[in-house]
């Protein structure tokens, strides 16, 4: 069975996003880059599922431009088998990266996709359930577990009151959250042997995206600020002060 | 303009979130209706009903709607969305599940996580786990969004809307549920309880845990986690605050043992009292809370207990 990854090129995690002061965008000139932690997670149960021989080939995929190449590097050390970068230099949101995907899916005809659950820099949390409503497939996000069955997955969500497990027919689309494996670390050695196996390059213009664009930010702005508030030296004066001061205790 | 709120619903009861969305949609249209989607949910539909400024109930009660699969549910939502010019749900786990399905299915994008409302197809949304807040505009005939509930009020009771039973036909045979493991609900929900308490990996360990569920008892409050103590196994994972977990916005939110990583600071910097008890005075948490005790959390939740007793 094949596996299609998603890759995300992101800010990393711990990198705190500064403002442009004109309030058009993010500045993200000279900052640490990374793969989305969600995306991180897909290839690590990729690499997984291969590894027990029920993958057996695992292709990664990002839209963006041409340094995402790093990313997609990162992930065929980890062990994806090959690459596909589909160029463009635009931004492009959750539903036309969908779409690629959607197109990816009919021509490599995966038995299953793997996406991250969010990235963090939109904080969207889209792209899977997009895609499998375009794709006509099933799709299971929050993903905690997945276990392969004879034709199917069973996979466990979380969800907002506890955990859900649900049974899927193959194809599928599953999106990874925080708790489905730990990612490992890619080895020097892997990554020496990364630069060996093939990425392909196709523009975006190659695809079919039809959405039109309805979406204009019109502005990004920094969040307001919350004023630090006082250290108290007791537990004494804490409650006192919730009680007489802030009035949230009776 | 009107709007389509589709309801959430667990084991007969119209959860509180929903009133929040409805807030939201009245500020973007006036003929607001609710779908109710499920099974054996007359209940839910009378509730949905009574709540201010809803023009009318949509009742789809069916068996194969019982496990309310985004699949399925979606079935449904498609067959009644086209005379809307705005499809709402929260933003919890089930409206993230459902909504951008839809949307792929339209070819139409979905604005997420919705804090407000500028006009009918201008919203602002956190990204940047909260680093920053943009102000988008939707021109889509269907504005598809997701609302974060914790950034608006609910509507209050009114008396009861018109509500119609539609049968619609659904065909999904891709998924079916297997089992579902409900956490137990000891205290008021996380989403919309008045005081939060939550325990980081200070905590140490799933028994010392306990401290903080001890203490939420005591102030009626919900229980609430980092990622790090639910990775650890100390809670479960419908506690975690944060930017990947749940966002909340009570009247006083209390981080025990939480250094204050941006990720967590995204589910709870809203809140309007924080406090931080922390044995690092270095700690991050306490650049952003209204009270500090830098003591260790061994020492202060004893005290803290009895002093509230
Ligand atoms: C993609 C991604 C998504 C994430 N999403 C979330 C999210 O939604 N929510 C979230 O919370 N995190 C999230 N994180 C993780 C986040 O980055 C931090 O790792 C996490 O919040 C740390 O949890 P913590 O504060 O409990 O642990 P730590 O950072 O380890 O802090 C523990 C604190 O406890 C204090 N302490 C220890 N012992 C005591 C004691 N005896 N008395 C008093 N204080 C003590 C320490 O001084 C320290 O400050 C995410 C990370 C990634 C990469
Ligand atoms: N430009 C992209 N290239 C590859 N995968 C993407 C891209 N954008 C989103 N994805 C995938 O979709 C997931 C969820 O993203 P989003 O819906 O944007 O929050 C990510 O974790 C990726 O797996």
């Amino acid at each position: 069975m094949k596996i299609l990854v998603g890759v995300k090129r992101v800010i990393d995690y711990n990198v705190q996003v500064r403002v442009r002061p004109d309030e058009t965008d993010v500045d993200l000139s000279n900052t640490k880059m990374a793969m989305n932690p969600f995306c991180e997670i897909a290839v690590e149960e990729a690499v997984r599922l291969k590894e027990q021989g029920i993958a057996s080939e695992i292709v990664v995929v990002s839209v963006g431009p041409k340094v995402v190449q790093e990313q997609l590097r990162l992930a065929m050390a980890l062990g994806a088998d090959r690459a596909i970068q589909v160029e463009t230099e635009d931004a492009v949101d959750s539903l036309a990266v969908a779409e690629v995907f959607a197109e990816l899916v009919a021509q490599e005809q995966p038995g299953l996709v793997l996406l991250g659950k969010q990235s963090i820099d939109s904080d969207n949390n889209q792209t899977g359930q997009m895609l499998a409503g375009m794709a006509g497939l099933g799709q299971a996000t929050f993903a905690s577990a997945i276990n392969f069955k004879e034709g199917c997955i069973q996979v466990t969500r979380e969800v907002d009151g506890g955990l859900q497990t649900l049974e899927l027919t193959l194809p599928a689309v599953v999106t990874t959250d925080l708790r489905l494996n730990e990612p490992r670390h890619a080895r020097l050695p892997d990554i020496m042997k990364s630069k060996k196996k093939p990425i392909d390059v196709r523009p975006l213009g190659d695809f079919n995206v039809t959405a039109q664009n309805y979406l204009k930010v019109l502005k990004v702005q920094a969040p307001a600020q919350r004023q630090a508030g006082e250290m108290v030296a007791s537990v004494a004066e804490l409650v006192d002060k919730l009680k007489n001061q802030a009035g949230v205790i009776a | 303009m009107s709007v389509l709120v589709v309801a959430e619903h667990l084991g007969g009861v119209l959860q509180s979130g929903t009133a929040r969305v409805v807030a939201a949609a009245l500020q973007m249209g006036d003929g607001v209706d609710v779908l109710v989607a499920g099974h054996n949910v007359s209940e839910v539909a009378e509730q949905a009903a009574s709540l201010a400024g809803v023009r009318a109930v949509v009742v789809v009660d069916q068996p194969n709607l019982a496990s309310q699969l985004a699949e399925s549910v979606c079935e449904v939502v498609l067959t009644l969305v086209d005379s809307y010019s705005h499809l709402l749900a929260a933003a919890s786990t089930f409206g993230k599940n459902l909504l951008p399905r839809v949307a792929g299915i339209k070819r139409l994008p979905q604005l997420s996580d919705v804090i407000e409302v500028i006009s009918a197809d201008t919203f602002k949304r956190p990204i940047y786990a909260g680093g920053a807040i943009a102000t988008v505009q939707n021109t889509a005939p269907l504005k598809i969004i997701t609302v974060r509930t914790s950034a608006f009020g609910a509507v209050g009771q009114a008396a009861a809307a018109a509500y119609s039973g539609v049968s619609v036909d659904v065909n999904n045979s891709l998924t079916s549920l297997v089992s579902e493991t409900q956490a137990d609900a000891a205290g008021p929900e996380l989403g919309s309880a008045r005081v939060v308490v939550s325990g980081g990996r200070g905590m140490g360990s799933k028994e010392n845990f306990a401290l903080i569920e001890s203490l939420a008892g005591r102030l009626n409050a919900a229980v609430g986690a980092s990622r790090a103590a639910v990775d650890a196994g100390y809670a479960a994972n419908d506690l975690q605050v944060g930017q990947t977990g749940k966002i909340v916005a009570p009247e006083l939110y209390v981080a025990v043992g939480i250094s204050g990583a941006i990720q967590h600071l995204a589910g709870m910097k809203e809140s309007r009292v924080i406090v931080a008890i922390n044995q690092d005075e270095d700690a991050p948490i306490f650049k952003i809370a209204d009270y500090g005790l830098k003591m260790d959390l061994f020492e202060a939740l004893p005290q803290l207990e009895s002093a509230l007793s």
